[in-house]
């Protein structure tokens, strides 16, 4: 049976940690992430996780560490955020490049100039092209669920897994979550085989140069097995749905109802949570909409996205990142996954927050009451 | 060369102690991609035989990453992972942490990397991994610049010498940087400066290093014949002089954790003399290398 608890998002994370019993674990604090390797930590020290816990002095050797680590077959586990993340930068393009397991929980944050802590999705959007796969989550359930899910599907497809907790509104916001049993999550998540390995009764060289066709035809490979992850994410969710009875897709509906509305929003992340109430309000005061959350970034679930929107008129993408002289990044995926279709809706791109700025229920109402002023070609800022 | 018949003076356990013996197995393999003469290659041929197959190679980029061979061929019959450039010591403490999580403490981690790596852009996460006492061999093959990427200055490189980013010769302001008193700082578990130029002691130290735990860190000087501007056959006895004439001393840590010399030269030869070898000194003043001397004497 599991068990409920009250945590902290970070803590719900190490928990979820704890139930796939990483061997090593690489830390290095920052805020809002520290959480995170503090229970981690504590869970080592009283023995309640038997795991190498390694304090490296820097994000860059946080990476490189659990590299070594994964490389000599272990299942391994860091965390990090903003200008962390930003420090892994390289490292994490040699993680995807050489085919190696990982589960990476990235609390978003902002990146300065000027210093700012708090939620902001720029942090993990400038790593899209890294080859890692991402998921961003709405709860503190969703974390510790996701990350169980995660290191599943990483090891079976030979790739690194980001999932993404929005910094503070869910590493430090208390929620009622259920615990799996340690025997319910062993009985999903085989301990990790590694198919190859730093062993020297069976000496293999990781990384060495590629020349030009080789490199071109590892890349081709590796974008061709991102593509197959999409299925294999979703089996692995149906699985999840049916050994622990919560339900993910890639991309989720989150209004019953309203299935002719022409208007639709799209978010990712904690702040789904309070667009669930701002479209609630906005349908019972007679303003039909759809509210979706996008899960996965990388790979993109183009057609899942595109099957959720295809009849609607118009997508109102609510951005916590910015990709600077274009406009919201995610508002520039949807755009790419919808352009396909016969009768494009309109996208408005729409810049809610950045850096922490508060979005609150009636943001949202405001921005879709006022829809017909958005631009529909320009990045809208409040 | 002047010194072809400069003997080797000093007690040679190859000579004088039967039990010093070189293992006929290779661990690295011929087809490699050295260069003639390369001081890095000869360095890691012996530095495996002595450290044996239950070694895993952990290397950041380096000469050494293009010697190693590329796919679908390699160099070493022992595990090897590249690493990018700042990242070695701290990739090879994961490696090290998850042999001990899989109870396989008995393998040798050796993590081997250049000057670059080591003196510059990999040297925070080198202190990371030695304040944690990582139990790995850290060796640094020193041959005084960024060889790789077409000879550029880096803060091993001696005072004096033409790189392509010192055309005049580096500025005597900013000497060698003193890799082993940094090192030493963090109480390694064994601390020594040695080369191939001199096997027998290369051999006991490595084989000290090898019996000993904890972080360890030895410092090669290893000659590259086109940075240094030298005939490849000359690279040996070119490294020699530079221990000859105390411009890099054989050093070891001792139980006391002082340094001190494990070789002493008996007919030293003057600096003048070992910076005459090589044209990467060519621009050298007299009176820069009296100052030299004066360091060194």
């Amino acid at each position: 049976m599991e068990k409920p608890a009250i945590l902290l998002g970070s803590e719900a994370v190490a928990h979820g940690v704890k139930l796939c019993r990483p061997q090593v674990i690489s830390a290095y604090p920052i805020t809002p992430q520290t959480h995170i390797i503090e229970t981690l930590s504590e869970m080592v020290d009283s023995g309640e996780l038997e795991s190498q816990y390694i304090k490296v002095e820097s994000e860059m050797s946080a990476i490189a560490a659990v590299l070594g680590s994964v490389s000599a077959g272990s299942r391994s586990f860091t965390a990090s955020s903003s200008q962390g993340l930003a420090m892994m930068h390289e490292i994490l393009h040699w993680f995807a490049g050489a085919r190696l397991p990982l589960v990476l929980v990235n609390a978003n944050r902002a990146l300065g100039a000027p210093w700012n802590i708090w939620s902001d999705q720029s942090d993990s959007f400038s790593q899209r092209d890294t080859g890692w796969l991402q998921v961003y989550c709405e709860t503190s359930q969703e974390a510790l669920d996701t990350i169980i899910m995660a290191y599943k599907a990483s090891e079976q497809l030979m790739l690194p897994i980001m999932v993404m907790i929005d910094g503070f509104i869910l590493s430090h916001t208390m929620e009622r979550l259920m615990i799996p049993t340690p025997k319910m999550v062993d009985d999903f998540l085989p301990p990790y085989k590694a198919p190859y390995q730093l062993d020297p009764e069976n000496p293999l060289t990781f990384g060495a140069g590629a020349h030009p066709d080789l490199f071109y035809e590892l890349k081709k490979a590796y974008s061709e097995t991102m593509t197959e992850a999409l299925t294999l994410i979703d089996q692995c969710q149906a699985e999840f749905a049916q050994k622990f009875n919560r339900h993910y897709d890639l991309v989720m509906r989150c209004q019953e109802g309203n299935n002719d509305s022409d208007t639709a929003v799209i978010c990712c992340g904690a702040m789904t949570g309070t667009a669930r109430v701002a479209i609630e309000r906005l349908n019972e005061n007679g303003t039909p909409v759809d509210l979706f959350k996008l899960r996965l970034l990388r790979p993109f679930p183009k057609n899942a996205l595109v099957a959720a929107l295809k009849n609607k008129k118009r997508i109102i993408v609510l951005n916590r990142a910015c990709s600077y002289g274009v406009g919201g990044t995610l508002s520039q995926e949807i755009r790419t996954a919808l352009y396909d279709l016969p009768d494009h809706p309109i996208v408005n791109d729409v810049m809610i927050s950045l850096g922490g700025k508060e979005v609150f229920p009636e943001t949202i109402i405001k921005v879709v009451n006022d829809r017909e002023q958005l631009s529909a070609t320009e990045p809208n800022w409040l | 060369m002047t010194n072809n018949n400069r003997s080797t003076t000093g007690k040679n356990h190859f000579t004088d102690d039967t039990n010093w013996q070189i293992t006929n197995a290779e661990l690295m393999e011929s087809g490699h991609m050295a260069c003639p003469g390369c001081g890095a290659s000869l360095s890691m041929r012996h530095v495996l035989k002595v450290l044996g197959p239950e070694t895993i190679v952990v290397m950041p980029a380096c000469c050494w990453a293009i010697i190693a061979g590329g796919q679908p061929t390699t160099a070493l019959s022992v595990p090897l992972l590249h690493t990018p450039f700042a990242v070695a010591a701290a990739a090879a403490s994961g490696v090290r942490q998850a042999l001990t999580a899989q109870k396989k403490e008995h393998i040798q981690i050796l993590t081997w990397a250049g000057d670059g790596g080591t003196f510059d852009i990999g040297l925070q996460g080198i202190s990371g991994a030695a304040e944690r006492h990582e139990d790995m061999i850290y060796i640094c093959y020193d041959n005084e610049a960024y060889m790789n990427t077409g000879i550029q200055q880096s803060s091993a490189t001696p005072h004096g010498a033409w790189t392509t980013t010192t055309p005049g010769g580096k500025d005597f302001k900013y000497g060698k940087k003193d890799i082993l008193a940094i090192i030493k700082a963090h109480n390694p578990g064994y601390l020594a400066s040695a080369t191939i130029a001199y096997p027998d002691d290369f051999y006991a130290k490595i084989e000290k290093a090898k019996a000993a735990r904890g972080f360890r860190f030895i410092h090669l000087l290893a000659a590259c014949p086109s940075g240094w501007k030298i005939d490849s056959q000359n690279a040996l006895e070119v490294t020699r002089l530079a221990v000859e004439s105390g411009v890099f001393p054989l050093l070891e840590m001792n139980d006391e954790g002082a340094i001190e010399k494990t070789y002493k030269p008996e007919n030293p030869i003057s600096v003048k003399e070992y910076l005459a070898t090589q044209g990467r000194f060519k621009k050298i003043t007299a009176e820069e290398t009296e100052i030299w001397q004066n360091e060194i004497s």
